[in-house]
């Protein structure tokens, strides 16, 4: 009990420095890609400190409410998961949280901003049904949805799930808001629909959007970690610098594709779903 | 007081026929719907005051079942003079040989005696529904037609015969869920099927004609599957006890069972019934997707899914209550008609609890049980809110349903509730869910874990962007009068507050109606849910709906300065029009995406419909070549 207490109160404090910290890292290692300098690995608190000084100016006064729910909700997917709940829970929480999120961009008649909410639906429908696969692969290798038993294996899950790996890791794109799948927003304005999603956002609102996205980096961290982690102590750093390298080759992914169109992005993770989700079920099914 | 609950909505039935005064029948109405909610109420206080033991009765019927005879007779002679009537001949082929197999069965079959009815927790919780969200519904219509007929001149003023059609819906409900002999569920079961053929033909257009005899070929085709089971209990199994064929479990009985109850919970391939059913007035789309009609198949596959677990039967309806679960939502996803939507998304829904209630262990059960509840409840709600929508809007089209948050706010609200019940994470749906896909991983069915895992996806985006279009702010270009009545509005708020309490007290439901019931039908005490995960849950519901309303309270503090919105052209100044490159002044329109192309319901429809088809052919030669699994 203390124990969970604990991971939670860590996650409370420290994801969103984690969050930020991986998002300076991607910025400087995007840079150097480009030949580049790139900004200093605090860029990010800069930012937000800067966001959070800024006029309060708005389209309506609904945004900020919405947009306030989206991150507190998600906090609480994300404490779940540290706390050792139940992982579709988790999962299904995560997707209302976004559901706020669509609602807050949605929530004036602006044209850009709308765009960016029916790609993010839409984005939410490429991704859905292999994050529920991911769940029950769990399910079927530890027998327990509970994050709890899942990290208690004596051995990691990755070994009866790889095909489930490798399509968390393609879908995991559209989470991290990364090219080839960044349809509804991206970490740069210059694209054909300005900034998506949060193109009305501005100020306090911008930087609670922002702080509510370091966190979910570190919710989808957080399960990548499950699918290395196990009873053994060395496990855990290893699972650490996995999670590490996952998040370097997505970024290495951003830099080196250019974004899809919205039937590519469905249909590409639908296939995928099925063919390495589906496949590693169907086989975890017969052998457990 | 079973009589009661049976003769009170059958005698005020006869009761519109003779009153035309529109002012007295609406009073009658609400009397009418009140006294059945206090009967049902004083039933099920009686029963739960006698110990809430399971209740048999009347073991000796024979006058009845001479009356049901002629009322078969009765009912098999309209529908040769309705189809007659409007040329049709597969409704007479199938009304005949099922009334006559029927029938032929009584009378030469030798059959132990046993109880008629039965009352338990599965009953009494169909009764409430039945009782509640029915007798609402009938408030609701009072107000709703008059509307109607204002809105719709050219359609003729048939109010009392609809009015007799919906209660006379509910005695026969209650007569089907109360009844345990299968020769009385069949009489009232036909009686559905033909009721909702005369109120989806309500308005007497070419169109309303068609789907209606759509709908009752369809369902007769049901009926004529209860009764080859009906003759094949009988003559084999010397017995027409509905727990009977559950305990003696002979698949082909239960094969021709399921059917009909497919086809009444309009699944593919049968959905296109339903579909059609939305030309007639909205209540009498509520009232067949909510309370009645649909709930009557699966209260039928409900009853029998102890005797579906892992066997061939089990595994062809789950496959098709899957299988309809996902392309029905996909369909869903093309549809602008707010109608059509919903419609779809029952299929659906129907299609996730056929499919719990195929694979027929206790937690899919429990699941299907709970997802009646909730789909009962937020489908009136939605076609209520819907339909008072388009009386003030005169239109239906979810696009025009743009910043009705702004426009007719209360509806706005009720229609959101609604919608939120349907898919989104406090509800009960996501508890289902996740017991439904526990369970179907349990049951080793790849399939079914991947048509939940695609399906919820593809549920969670036609809802998404309906719910978003509600609440897009948006200054409107004309203001509307909300002309709903205030019946209406007292049945929608009903409905949201039972919503409302469901969700808070999901907990307490789970353990005091919907237990109950999982015990009776698999006899056993284990608990579906332990106790932790109910609490989790509680904690989970309460802090989603208090995190917005805090959020609200502290958003109020920050002072912002409220700015227009950013379009690329010069915003004109009120966020609706820009200035174009012209230079002249263009009007802003936003649109839902529908992929009509990809998941249109002409691409869809037919190979949906040729596969389940091909499945339920299959399972059939399977199940009588005697394929054993």
């Amino acid at each position: 009990m203390v124990m969970k207490a604990i991971y939670v109160i860590l996650f409370l404090i420290f994801a969103p420095f984690i969050g930020g910290l991986l998002d300076g890292i991607d910025r400087i290692i995007s840079a150097r890609m480009q030949r580049r300098k790139g900004p200093s690995i605090f860029q990010p608190f800069y930012d937000l400190g800067k966001l959070f000084s800024k006029e309060m100016i708005a389209v309506n006064n609904v945004q900020l409410l919405l947009n306030l729910s989206y991150l507190v909700i998600l906090v609480i997917a994300g404490a779940m998961l540290f706390a050792g709940a139940d992982l579709l829970m988790v999962l299904f929480i995560l997707s209302t949280a976004d559901m706020f999120l669509i609602m807050a961009a949605s929530s004036d008649s602006s044209p850009y901003a709308n765009m960016g909410a029916s790609r993010e639906m839409m984005q939410m429908m490429a991704y859905e049904p292999l994050t529920l696969l991911v769940a029950v692969g769990f399910y079927l290798t530890t027998g327990s949805f509970h994050v709890g038993t899942i990290i208690q294996q004596p051995v990691s899950a990755v070994l009866w799930m790889p095909g489930l790996l490798v399509g968390f890791m393609f879908t995991a794109a559209i989470k991290f808001r990364k090219s080839p799948f960044d349809l509804s927003t991206s970490h740069h304005a210059h694209q054909e629909m300005v900034k998506g999603i949060t193109t009305e956002m501005s100020g306090t609102t911008l930087a609670i959007m922002n702080i509510a996205e370091y966190y979910e980096i570190v919710v989808i961290l957080g399960i990548f970690f499950l699918f290395f982690v196990n009873s053994t102590w060395w496990s855990w750093i290893v699972a650490l610098a996995i999670c590490f390298i996952v998040f370097l080759m997505e970024t290495l992914w951003d830099n080196i594709s250019a974004r899809l169109k919205w039937k590519t992005v469905l249909y590409g993770c639908w296939v995928v779903t099925l063919v390495a989700g589906g496949v590693n079920i169907l086989i975890l099914m017969l052998d457990k | 007081m079973i009589p009661l609950l049976i003769g009170i909505p059958a005698a005020l039935a006869v009761l519109f026929q003779i009153i035309r005064n529109e002012k007295v029948r609406g009073y009658i109405v609400y009397a009418g719907a009140g006294i059945i909610m206090l009967t049902t109420v004083i039933f099920i206080g009686t029963w739960i005051g006698d110990g809430a033991q399971t209740w048999m009765f009347y073991p000796e019927t024979e006058m009845i079942d001479h009356l049901m005879t002629v009322g078969d007779i009765f009912l098999m002679c309209l529908i040769i003079y309705l189809s007659v009537k409007h040329g049709k001949v597969l409704p007479i082929i199938l009304s005949v040989a099922q009334t006559a197999l029927v029938i032929y069965t009584e009378f030469t079959a030798e059959v132990a005696e046993g109880p008629h009815m039965m009352v338990d927790w599965l009953t009494i919780l169909m009764c409430v529904i039945i009782a509640f969200i029915g007798g609402f519904i009938c408030i609701y219509t009072v107000g709703y037609m008059k509307g109607y007929h204002h809105h719709h001149k050219e359609v003729k003023d048939r109010q009392p015969f609809f009015f007799s059609m919906l209660f006379l819906f509910l005695a026969a409900m209650f007569g089907l869920v109360l009844s345990q002999n299968l020769v009385w569920i069949y009489f009232f079961w036909e009686i559905t099927s033909v009721i909702s053929f005369l109120m989806i033909g309500y308005t007497q257009s070419d169109e309303a004609v068609n789907n209606s005899f759509c709908a009752l070929w369809m369902n007769l085709l049901g009926g004529l599957g209860f009764a080859v089971a009906i003759a094949l209990m009988a003559q084999l199994h010397g017995t027409l006890q509905l727990l009977e064929v559950v305990n003696i479990g002979a698949l082909l009985p239960l094969m021709c069972l399921s059917l009909a109850g497919m086809t009444k919970s309009a699944q593919l391939p049968f959905s296109t019934w339903l579909l059609g059913a939305m030309v007639a007035p909205t209540p009498s789309s509520a009232l067949l997707h909510s309370a009645t009609m649909v709930k009557a198949g699966v209260y039928l596959l409900i009853r029998i899914s102890p005797a579906l677990e892992g066997n061939l039967v089990g595994i062809i309806v789950s496959s098709i209550g899957g299988f309809t679960f996902i392309m029905a939502s996909m369909m869903a996803i093309a549809q602008n008609d707010a109608k059509k939507v919903l419609a779809f998304s029952t299929i659906s829904n129907l299609g996730l609890i056929v499919a719990c209630s195929g694979i027929g262990v206790e937690e899919t059960v429990w699941a299907a049980v709970f997802l009646m509840v909730f789909h009962a409840v937020s489908k009136s709600m939605l076609f209520q809110s819907v339909g008072a929508t388009e009386n003030t809007l005169g239109s239906r089209d979810i696009e025009d349903m743009h910043g009705l948050i702004i426009r007719v706010p209360k509806l706005a609200y009720i229609m959101g509730i609604g919608i939120a019940g349907m898919y989104l994470a406090p509800f009960g749906m996501l508890i289902s869910k996740w017991l439904a896909l526990k369970a179907f991983v349990d049951s080793g069915n790849v399939i079914l874990v991947l048509c939940i895992a695609y399906g919820s996806a593809t549920t969670m985006f036609y809802w998404t962007k309906w719910l978003a279009k509600l609440l897009c702010y948006h200054i409107p270009r004309d203001t509307v009068k909300d002309v709903t009545r205030k019946d209406e509005y007292i049945s929608m708020s009903f409905h949201a507050i039972v919503m409302l309490l469901l969700c808070l007290f999901l907990p307490v439901v789970a353990i005091t109606v919907v237990n109950p019931i999982v015990r009776e039908l698999f006899g056993n005490t284990h608990d579906v849910l332990s106790m932790s995960v109910l609490t989790t849950m509680a904690i989970m519901l309460v802090s989603i709906f208090i995190v917005p309303v805090v959020m609200f309270f502290i958003s109020r503090r920050s002072h912002q300065e409220l700015v227009p919105i950013y379009m690329n052209g010069v915003n004109e100044g009120d966020n609706r029009f820009f200035t174009n490159s012209f230079g002249g002044k263009d009007h802003l329109y936003l649109s839902n995406w529908y992929l009509r192309f990809e998941f249109g319901r002409r691409h869809l429809r037919i190979p949906s419909i040729i596969v389940a088809t091909a499945v339920l052919v299959v399972g059939f030669c399977l199940v009588i070549g005697g394929v054993s699994w």
